[in-house]
């Protein structure tokens, strides 16, 4: 039984163990060059992503006309006055995607921190917790994730009033539930690996095994998912502005651009169409840094493909 | 005096089987113990209670005194101070033994920095001394390595510089060439074999592996579903054992033995 075992193994062993120490340098450039190419994917998200990013930072600057300003012509079309045209109270197009891409990427900032805050330390905590304590955990993030989003959002509004803060507060709890159950289980994951009672039997602590070895552990796969629920918490805002729970008038946010748009978008396609493909645009963006992440981040990854 | 006094142990799961029952061993200090048993016969599960690292859900009874303390039921505090002091294991898998995206360097660094206070470039001393001792060629480049980029030989010589790197009173090897293969397994057992003598360190050697253990130690054990079954002098059970499950356990190696004899002649 052995035998096989021993058998089975010498190939992979040997044909290993003498090229090593000259194959190494070799080795690290092909890795370099891996990450490179990769890494396409990482650019190309961080285009798109930092296109919308820079429309945001700039319009803290600088707006062509202020957002409040109803003094041109009723949706008038695309021109040069209105680089985008107007919706149906005058007001600038681009000046709303412009403040509607601060709005978008506050939300998805902000739900993501708050769902990596709660999710993670959640997420830990059940991973270690035993008996009654485990299955409340449990019981717990499992109503969380079933309980509707939209529904959370009109309580948190209805508790306080329909803002920003409001929108990624419920967002993020929502979302923190998911990041908690992925957290616990990739917690138990690496947990139960020999390194972490390698680490035990020469005296490390708890809180240094979790911060030396197990976070790091899953921080790959932790922080792709994180730039993932970012693009779904951009998407869960629109939907929450398009409802009336988002941010208030006279902040634009996208998803209250495709409100209004709404009845005139036969007339005046650009304002439903704009906010419509910045989000879509945003969203690839962070789905692709997702992406090149994963690949970038995990050092043994780089090898599986090599 | 004894180093590693174990009396009547019974390790219980959850819900209530009896994976290790009563079983009793010694090891003095500077003695070398193996214990030989099939896989499931408890072998693993002891050395892990001999640490209270024992995974959720087991408890232990009976007594387990390491180096004068009493590990079943004592508090993760004081566990923490006999583990890596008094005693470290070493594990079968090189692969996982080691954590995957951290460099082996920084790996060794942590304890030696936790227990002989080191710091800077007196660290950074320690951490290539500790792969020399293990034989490491290059110990500088193994240091800025991770674990996927050595071989599987390196890797258990890493493991095994982790362990000694606390100066352990005892050393708990845990089927440490199992997964090696037979050329490196025999250096590897050479290289335990001067380690531990150059250190008078005590050895627990763990293996199903009847030849292995006699070529590491002098006396043994033998478990079969949780008990010790025979234990004496290594040399005398290979010769004459009286057990019915130690015959087949030194007939199974004799075999394995005369078939590697046979492939290395052709």
């Amino acid at each position: 039984m052995t035998g096989v075992q021993k058998t089975g193994q010498a190939p992979e062993e040997t044909g290993r163990t003498p090229g090593t120490s000259s194959a190494t340098p070799a080795k690290s450039v092909e890795s370099a060059k891996q990450g490179a190419r990769r890494s396409y994917t990482l650019i190309a998200g961080c285009v798109l992503a930092g296109l919308i990013v820079l429309l945001a930072a700039v319009s803290f600057v600088w707006l062509p006309y202020a957002p409040d300003d109803t003094s041109g012509t009723r949706l008038a079309a695309p021109g040069a006055g209105h680089l985008l045209g107007t919706d149906k109270l005058g007001r600038d197009l681009f000046t709303q995607l412009m403040t509607g891409s601060r709005i978008a990427v506050e939300a998805g900032l902000g739900s993501v921190l708050t769902a990596a805050l709660i999710g993670v330390s959640l997420g830990v905590l059940s991973a270690f917790a035993l008996g009654w304590l485990d299955d409340t955990l449990a019981a717990f993030l499992d109503i969380l994730i079933a309980f509707p989003t939209l529904l959370l959002a009109m309580l948190i509004v209805a508790a306080r009033s329909a803002t920003l803060g409001s929108a990624v507060l419920a967002i993020g709890l929502a979302q923190s539930a998911v990041v908690a159950r992925l957290v616990r289980i990739l917690v138990k994951r690496v947990l139960a690996q020999d390194y972490i009672t390698a680490a035990r039997t020469s005296g490390t602590s708890w809180p240094r095994v979790v911060a030396g070895h197990v976070l790091p552990n899953i921080w790959p796969t932790l922080v792709v998912n994180l730039a993932l629920q970012f693009g779904l918490a951009v998407l869960a805002e629109a939907s929450l502005s398009y409802l009336g729970l988002g941010a208030p008038p006279p902040n634009a946010s996208w998803g209250r651009m495709l409100q209004e748009a709404q009845a005139t978008f036969t007339t005046a396609p650009a304002g439903a169409l704009a906010p419509g493909v910045l989000l879509v645009l945003l969203v690839i963006g962070v789905n692709l840094i997702a992406d090149g992440l994963r690949d970038t981040l995990d050092p043994t990854a780089r090898r599986r493909r090599a | 005096m004894t180093l590693l006094d174990i009396r009547d142990l019974t390790i219980r799961t959850a819900d209530g089987r009896v994976l290790v029952d009563r079983l009793s061993l010694t090891v003095s200090p500077g003695e070398r113990l193996g214990l030989i048993g099939e896989s499931g016969s408890g072998k693993s599960l002891t050395t892990l209670a001999v640490l209270g690292l024992l995974p959720e859900g087991m408890t232990a009874t009976g007594s387990v005194e390491l180096a004068g303390t009493q590990i079943v039921e004592a508090s993760e505090k004081q566990l923490n101070g006999v583990r890596g002091r008094d005693a470290a294991i070493v594990f079968q898998e090189p692969l996982t033994a080691l954590d995957p995206l951290m460099r082996v360097g920084r790996q060794l660094a942590e304890p030696l920095r936790r227990r002989r206070g080191l710091r800077g470039t007196e660290l950074k001393r320690a951490v290539t001394q500790a792969l020399e001792q293990v034989r490491l060629p290059e110990p500088g480049r193994i240091a800025r390595a991770f674990p996927h980029q050595i071989s599987g030989g390196q890797r258990q010589r890493a493991a095994l510089a982790l362990a000694l790197a606390c100066e352990p009173k005892l050393l708990i090897a845990d089927e440490p060439t199992t997964a090696l293969d037979v050329s490196v397994q025999a250096e590897m057992l050479d290289l335990v074999d001067t380690l531990v003598r150059e250190r008078e360190m005590a050895v627990l050697f763990v293996s199903h592996d009847l030849a292995v253990v006699a070529r590491i130690t002098d006396r043994a054990v033998v478990m079969k579903d949780g008990r010790a079954v025979e234990r004496g002098d290594v040399r005398e059970i290979v010769r004459h054992p009286r057990q019915e499950y130690t015959k087949a356990l030194v007939g199974s190696a004799r075999r394995l033995e005369s078939a590697l004899d046979v492939r290395s002649a052709r």
